[in-house]
């Protein structure tokens, strides 16, 4: 399971080696029991205000707000569960999300490694003048834009769009940067045989430039899609129509509608938040490589 | 930064005279030209970031409302009124302060959790499922339940964990001005924390074991390898994720706005939420734009200056 264990070293600097006996080398010193115990007391707590929202949501609605301290309730139920799937909101909003988490992604990756691409190996005129103004955009957090670019959204007549929610999220300059230093790093060899072929610039990013570049693609795409997925304040400003939000956004908007009926809440929760963990669970190898280097590629 | 500048001499500008190619360079497909490349990306850029960023100038001098319409351009009274404005104040002091109280943990922990799971070596898929796991969940989801399960008084479990060690419950967690912020910075380190770890893990795990073999060669401690191998070589990464870490932080608003609304008594309003309230519900948007503007100096002077900072510190360490 240690995805990017193949670049670890082999043996691990042993911990507590002072607890050991001398020219041994003990696999489970005090030391590193101690450690253990650390990482799974750490653990634990990282993992009981999920099991508290699992646990609240599979208790009958009455015993939600019981004292004292009660894992488990009288009876374990999924009533909380089907009364949320019948209200059809969350699965509305799955969709919703999943669309603009996907067509985000998609053209993210797409317009940003063909930007990256014409930066690297192409020229035209003013190039060196647009990649310097890609760069410059690096600096802007999208949040201090909202007003302005809600303001272009009414008057282009996206508000309430899927395409009011995507289009801001695709154009990202650090994106464009990551690209542009793997393509620096991808040999120049192969894509000129196929120039010598007869193949043009089109075929070679297609057929070349793209599959080896499957790594940091993958790297691009799943940081995008995590991001897009649980982006809040934009999805936030842009709908107002309860049908066209996003999950977050619409699980925000109708707490209030739950009351206080804290089972459906937190099975409301559970819901929303199983697609990325099942994702990560499934791809952990590639979201662990991919967010060590889409964040170390900064450096 | 631009190593591009110096371009090598590529096979577009020798297509004219390359061999076997000679049609192309009299008709060539439009798809040749590295414009097209660029240009997607570019059209998007503009439209949905610099136009903006200009617009939003622009609109920081009238008085414009929500709707884009009936601005009058007034100049600098924007700004002149954002910086007598105490809300302004305050709201910047939140966020800042909010900043302080979450990076330092955000760092620490991170790379606690590195070291830990780096040293342990087994179960690796647990440490990075629990930890980096919260991560993964959107801010509507870990907002929600802080506020309405962990953190009510009473019922919530972080007051029945109190009681059920003999402390006293009935704390405000998101309530009380002395506990507002701090419940919000401790959600925030579970639910971001991961990504620090694993950006820390991948640096340890790059760092060349033979380092570590001399070290104990030369009869080095456990503690003398932390202090003298690992912690130093892990320096580069530490200036990364603290740069990340507070710009990040600076941007606060979904936590706030979803569990406590800025309360109690606008001790936790962020900027952010400034802008939202007076742009979108006070239908001030021009206002909003000066107020968005000032925010984004004060992000522009932290991502330049710090970067600054801590090469000068790392010059200093190698001298």
């Amino acid at each position: 399971m240690s995805g990017s264990a193949t670049i670890a070293p082999r043996r691990a600097p042993r911990a507590g080696s002072g607890a050991g006996p001398a020219g041994r080398r003990p696999r489970w010193s005090a030391g590193r029991i101690t450690l253990l115990v650390i990482a799974l007391v750490l653990t634990v707590a990282w993992l009981i205000p999920l099991a508290w929202a699992v646990a609240t949501s599979l208790k009958p609605e009455g015993e939600t707000t019981k004292t004292p301290l009660e894992w488990i309730g009288s009876r374990i139920t999924f009533e909380a569960y089907s009364k949320v799937w019948e209200s059809g909101d969350l699965m509305r909003w799955m969709m919703n999300s999943a669309y603009i988490s996907v067509m985000t992604t998609v053209l993210t990756v797409l317009t940003c490694a063909m930007a990256a691409y014409g930066f690297t190996r192409t020229d035209f005129r003013g190039r060196k003048l647009l990649y310097g103004l890609v760069l410059a955009g690096i600096m802007v957090p999208p949040q201090v834009l909202i007003a302005p670019l809600f303001t272009e959204m009414v008057q282009l007549g996206l508000v309430d769009t899927y395409w009011g929610v995507i289009l801001p999220q695709v154009a990202v300059p650090a994106m464009v940067f990551i690209l542009v230093k793997f393509f620096e790093g991808v040999p120049r060899e192969l894509e000129e045989a196929a120039f010598v072929d007869g193949a043009g610039r089109w075929r070679v990013f297609w057929t070349i430039v793209m599959p080896l570049s499957r790594p940091v693609l993958a790297a691009v795409a799943i940081f995008t899609f995590i991001s897009t997925w649980n982006n809040f304040l934009w999805p936030f400003l842009v709908t107002t129509d309860p049908g066209g939000m996003t999950l977050p956004v619409g699980l925000v908007n109708v707490q209030s509608s739950f009351g206080v009926r804290y089972a459906q809440i937190m099975a409301a929760l559970v819901i929303a938040g199983l697609p990325l963990l099942i994702v990560f669970m499934l791809f952990q190898r590639q979201i662990v490589r991919g967010i060590a280097h889409t964040g170390l590629a900064g450096q | 930064m631009t190593t591009t500048t110096a371009a090598p001499p590529s096979p577009v500008n020798k297509r004219a005279t390359a061999p076997g190619r000679p049609v192309r360079s009299v008709h060539r497909k439009w798809t040749e030209h590295g414009l097209v490349f660029v240009a997607p990306f570019l059209v998007v850029y503009a439209m949905f970031l610099i136009w903006p960023l200009l617009s939003g100038l622009g609109m920081s001098m009238t008085s414009e409302n929500i709707t884009g319409t009936g601005g009058e351009f007034v100049g600098l009274d924007n700004y002149a009124e954002a910086v007598a404005d105490p809300d302004v104040w305050s709201s910047l002091w939140n966020t800042v302060w909010f900043t302080v109280l979450s990076t330092v943990p955000l760092v620490l922990v991170g790379l606690g959790l590195a070291l830990l799971s780096h040293q342990l070596r087994v179960v690796q898929w647990l440490w990075r499922l629990s930890w980096f796991a919260p991560f993964l969940l959107p801010s509507g989801v870990v907002c929600l339940l802080f506020a309405q399960m962990i953190f009510p008084s009473g019922f919530g479990l972080a007051d029945q964990m109190l009681a059920a060690v003999g402390l006293e419950p009935g704390i405000g967690w998101l309530s009380e001005e002395r506990y507002a912020m701090l419940s919000i910075v401790a959600t925030t380190v579970w639910w971001t924390v991961g990504f620090n770890f694993l950006l820390y893990l991948a640096a340890l795990q790059a760092i060349p074991v033979h380092l570590y073999e001399a070290a104990e060669l030369d009869g080095a401690g456990a503690w003398n390898r932390l202090w003298h191998i690992t912690l130093p070589m892990l320096r580069r990464t530490t200036g990364l994720v603290v740069v990340l870490q507070v710009l990040a932080s600076l941007k606060i608003f979904d936590q706030v706005y979803i569990m406590t609304g800025g309360g109690p008594d606008e001790s936790t309003r962020p900027i952010l939420q400034y802008v939202y309230q007076q742009g979108f519900t006070g239908y001030r948007i021009g206002y909003a734009s000066a107020v968005s503007y000032i925010f984004f100096a004060l992000i522009l002077i932290v991502s330049l200056v710090q970067p600054m900072l801590s090469r000068r510190r790392a010059e200093e360490a190698a001298k």
